[in-house]
């Protein structure tokens, strides 16, 4: 479990982030949601220990963001952050192989090798496996950084915006996908989605942030109503249900 | 792939060296063996204090166009010593004896790279333009101030500090050479235990953090390493500023890898062909009608434009 506890970020006088106290469930597919600017990538950021905590605590499990070791936490965790220029020359095939680092140290065996193999095979990445990154298409290029950090085989992953440039069926696939290893592999995946209509048909539970607070919390059949999405996204967007599951209209 | 190059590379090195040794000897082996050894291990010593500081630069800023001596690092090991002559005077300073001096001076290089360039690198993490105008001006500010320094020192002082303010091949401190080699071992020793990081850190700090490499340890310790090795070059020849990025951008073409296990030792051994080769053609068979250091400078300075170029337009 991802343990939230009095979380405050502030960037000079500007709180990014107040007092934000969550408990994201073991196994299962968490989607943050919120307006552009509420602070989900800095909520990811922190929980991944890309930018140190302020005021609060964060635990991964029984480790305390900040305190355990970095390369014990890169056995643990996995994050997708929103956007990285990482090396442009790298081949598709050597940047997956990256994500298995924390476990071998540099030094790559069999499972490791069997491991990109996988990871590039779920996502139909073989025949550009030896492309570098910097001649491949935006939603190519989304789905090898994806690759790797699932390569990175940890029992939690975080997703900034995944579906950043993926087309419908590149997008359902990745839930897909994600929902397997939840399901299948009890995998711990926590994704920040703009859809919330992938939230709704592919979350177990949900988080809206709002101005750096907390809008709303909780199985997404139940927590995104019309009125949810004016008091957090400030629009008046109807929403009907299909099933049991909403579903937003544009 | 990559990696099988490495050993041609090695066999032509070899070449250059048995040449370097050999050519226009004239029989004279019991005083030109050793005379043109200490030139020899000093050649090798400064292309691979170069090489690997110019990589490992390019590693932690994440490009391939700024070099340590690009942002000035042998600039500010100039203005160091001068400041230090200047300071204590240039007698008591020939006093002691030329090995503490130097170590001296390492330390304070060490010192005054990772405060400027420890602030700096943080500050201005992927912005590449920013990098590039902050050691231009870096390194006519050093400059400026050393000549400022040698204006204000008596020419007796003067000359110890020139030794190491202009480029030389020919006349080679070696009384430096043991502890030169010391310093560069273990600063290999280093970068090599380090080759697996250095690829992930390669990768940009998310990415590192990512993995379980601390990007800002890593930097300080390459900041580090990289002093030593400029130091030990400046000390030795003086500043040859475009070597590196000559050398390096040969080392990507001969030698693509994402790895340092590869890269390192194929910039180090391309550098030292160029150093040995290019002095043997220098004074054996054009006899020094051009300072080696001179054609590295302007090839290299080509190199930088063409890249500098090629960056911009991308
Ligand atoms: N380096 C920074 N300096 C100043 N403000 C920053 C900085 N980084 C982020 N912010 C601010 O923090 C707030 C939260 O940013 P964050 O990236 O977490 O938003 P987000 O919810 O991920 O938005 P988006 O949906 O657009 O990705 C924004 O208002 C942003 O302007
Ligand atoms: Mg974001």
């Amino acid at each position: 479990m991802i343990r939230v506890d009095g979380l405050s970020y502030r960037i000079g006088e500007q709180h990014i982030l107040s007092d934000i106290s969550l408990d994201l469930p073991r196994g299962g597919i968490s989607a943050l949601v919120g307006p552009n600017g509420a602070g989900k990538s800095t909520l990811l950021s922190l929980i991944a220990r890309l930018i140190p905590i302020q005021t609060g605590r964060i635990t991964v499990d029984d480790l305390v963001v900040g305190q355990c070791a970095s390369d014990i936490l890169a056995r643990k965790l996995a994050i997708l952050p929103q956007s990285d220029d990482i090396a442009p020359r790298l081949t598709v095939r050597e940047l997956i192989g990256f994500g298995r680092f924390p476990h071998h140290k540099g030094r790559p065996g069999v499972d490791d090798r069997r491991k990109v193999d996988a990871a590039i095979e779920a996502f139909d990445l073989e025949p550009l496996q030896h492309r570098p990154l910097d001649t491949l298409s935006g939603g190519q290029r989304q789905r090898s950084l994806i690759a790797m950090a699932f390569a990175q085989d940890t029992d939690y992953l975080l997703l900034d915006e995944p579906l950043n440039n993926l087309d419908i069926a590149a997008s359902r696939s990745l839930m897909a996908r994600l929902r397997d290893l939840a399901e299948v592999n009890n995998r711990s995946i926590v994704v920040v989605l703009h859809d919330l209509n992938f939230a709704c048909g592919y979350a177990d539970f949900l988080v809206a942030l709002t101005a750096g607070r907390i809008g709303a919390m909780g199985p997404p059949s139940t927590v995104v109503t019309s009125q949810m999405v004016a008091k957090v996204f400030g629009t008046k967007a109807p929403v009907i249900r299909v099933g049991d599951r909403p579903l937003v209209q544009v | 792939m990559a990696e099988r190059r490495l050993i041609p590379t090695a066999g032509l090195l070899l070449v250059a060296a048995v040449l370097y040794m050999t050519l226009g000897a004239g029989g004279n082996w019991g005083f030109v063996l050793p005379f043109r050894g200490a030139k020899l291990v000093a050649l090798l010593l400064v292309g691979v204090a170069i090489s690997t500081s110019t990589v490992l630069f390019q590693t932690i800023t994440r490009n391939r166009i700024l070099t340590p001596s690009i942002m000035g690092f042998d600039a500010l090991y100039v203005l160091l010593l001068t400041g230090v002559v200047y300071g204590f005077g240039g007698q008591a300073y020939l006093d002691l004896p030329p090995q503490v001096l130097f170590l001296f001076n390492v330390v304070l290089l060490v010192g005054a790279s990772l405060l400027l360039f420890g602030t700096l690198l943080g500050r201005a993490q992927g912005d590449l333009m920013r990098l590039i105008l902050t050691g231009i001006i870096f390194g006519t500010l050093f400059s400026s101030v050393t000549g400022f320094f040698q204006r204000l020192i008596d020419p007796n002082e003067f000359a110890i500090v020139q030794v190491s303010s202009y480029a030389r091949f020919t006349r080679i401190e070696t009384d430096l050479l043991a502890i030169a080699s010391l310093l560069v071992a273990g600063c290999l020793i280093v970068a090599w235990r380090l080759r697996h990081q250095l690829d992930v850190l390669a990768l940009g700090p998310k990415a590192a953090v990512n993995l379980g490499v601390d990007p800002r340890r890593g930097q300080l310790v390459v900041l580090t390493l990289i002093a030593v090795l400029v130091s030990v070059s400046t000390a030795l020849v003086g500043p040859v500023v475009f070597l590196g990025l000559l050398v390096v951008s040969l080392a990507h073409l001969v030698t693509p890898s994402a790895h340092h296990a590869v890269i390192l030792p194929a910039a180090a051994m391309i550098s030292a062909i160029v150093l040995v080769a290019g002095q043997t053609i220098m004074e054996r068979v054009l006899s020094l009608a051009t300072p080696l250091s001179v054609v590295v400078d302007f090839v290299g300075g080509l190199v930088f434009l063409g890249l500098l170029l090629k960056g911009l337009r991308r």
